[in-house]
């Protein structure tokens, strides 16, 4: 494909070289993450934020090693899903790891969610006893946003 | 120089899959399990990309946009169902 | 469902965005691929009705691009503070679930706010009121009363950001005002 190598060639070897390697030590970076952080919260940051960059600087390398411009738009699509599909995946985990108590409480410092969800949780006793035990559906008023706005 | 980045890289994701898998083996609850093949699923992106970047070409591309596409459904379908399960309060 | 008629105006974003991707799956943006794009995203648009997402009616590109180059920086930045973390602190990290009531009621920039914040250092949405508009932000290595209050101000900015950027024009107004005041 590129008959001489020249400077300018050299150049983006190395910065894509880079790339992939800082890159790699991303996913490096969310595994250890994911062994090291005590509870699945803290974990979540580890798994979505390192994924990210990762692949942008990835996509940036195959886009540098390619050198053709028409590859660039089809990455940037690729990229742009990711960022757009990783917050929702990690909201959804996340939020039911915390309905379904899978975090230690004492390693929050503050948690101003839990008074909130407790006095939906009486509620939601108290109507369902006057419901005759049918669940009340409190997905109307919890819905993640992220749903609506990703897909469309 | 690009057989000396394969090979870091190699190790480098080699080890990460393995520490994502560890966490799948070892996490204690099935939404830990569900992360880690995510993060699993990212390093498998990460490896097609190289795979594309070392040998120069593009038969990986779509693979990958499809990934990121389409990749978060399982882990929000897992998460989903996991919260409807656990509304009962006998089942701990 | 309303299936009430959508002005091409407010699909207009959405087509762009459609025939874009068109043409980059096919890496082909020469004319004809592109009309041909453009036919088949309004039949899509028309065939797979969605909710209309309700813009601001306004998108300022001079904020824009510094704010997807500062917003950049920041998901750099979090890579590595993430690493940093797991690697020094590991399982002695404390975090913090906090509420932040955003400015906005829109759906739109709530999602968005949450978005940014999602992938700016040491936040995670774990729960969203509608209603009042209310973020709930799990925040890693919050130490102290002082972290908690740098991190609700970093929410804040990015929904600031974010407004200045796309936000409709009352939105636009109680910000300055807010800035001013």
């Amino acid at each position: 494909m590129n008959p001489e190598p020249s400077a300018v060639d050299t150049v983006i070897d190395a910065v894509s070289a880079v790339f992939m390697v800082v890159g790699a030590v991303m996913s490096l970076g969310a595994a250890i993450g994911l062994l090291r952080f005590p509870d699945l919260m803290s974990r979540m940051h580890a798994a979505t934020k390192p994924q990210v960059l990762g692949l942008f600087l990835l996509l940036a390398s195959v886009g540098l090693q390619l050198r053709t411009w028409w590859v660039w738009p089809a990455l940037f699509v690729a990229w742009i899903f990711q960022v757009l599909t990783v917050p929702v995946s990690a909201h959804m985990v996340g939020r039911a790891g915390y309905r379904t108590k899978h975090l230690h409480r004492e390693l929050l410092t503050t948690d101003e969610l839990e008074a909130v969800v407790q006095k939906a949780a009486d509620k939601k006793t108290a109507d369902g006893r006057a419901a005759g035990g049918q669940e009340p559906d409190e997905r109307a008023a919890h819905d993640g946003p992220a749903d609506d706005g990703a897909s469309a | 120089m690009m057989e000396v980045v394969l090979t870091v890289t190699a190790v480098i994701l080699s080890l990460a899959a393995a520490g994502a898998i560890v966490r799948i083996a070892i996490g204690p609850s099935l939404l830990d399990r569900v992360l880690a093949s995510d993060v699993l699923l990212a390093i498998i992106g990460a490896t097609l990309c190289i795979d594309m970047a070392v040998n120069r070409h593009l038969n990986n591309l779509m693979l990958l946009v499809a990934l990121s596409i389409i990749g978060f459904i399982g882990s929000v379908t897992v998460a989903r169902f996991v919260a409807d399960r656990r509304e009962h309060p006998n089942e701990s | 469902m309303n299936r009430r008629r959508i002005s091409i105006r407010q699909e207009l974003p959405l087509l762009v965005w459609l025939v874009f991707v068109w043409g980059a799956l096919w890496q082909d943006f020469s004319a004809g691929n592109l009309l041909f794009g453009a036919l088949i995203a309004v039949v899509v648009a028309r065939l797979f009705y969605l909710p209309p997402v309700e813009l601001g009616g306004r998108f300022s590109i001079v904020r824009a691009v510094p704010f997807a180059i500062v917003f950049l920086g920041k998901v750099v930045a979090a890579s590595f503070q993430v690493l940093y973390l797991a690697v020094a602190r590991g399982p002695k990290v404390t975090n913090a679930v906090v509420a932040v009531q955003l400015r906005s009621h829109s759906d739109l920039m709530v999602t968005a706010t949450g978005h940014v914040i999602s992938l700016i250092p040491g936040s995670l949405v774990v729960e969203v009121d509608r209603s009042t508009s209310t973020l709930y932000i799990h925040g890693l290595n919050v130490r102290s009363g002082e972290d908690i209050v740098n991190l609700r101000k970093e929410v804040r900015d990015a929904e600031a950001a974010l407004i200045r950027i796309m936000g409709t024009r009352e939105e636009l107004a109680a910000l300055k005002q807010e800035v001013g005041a």
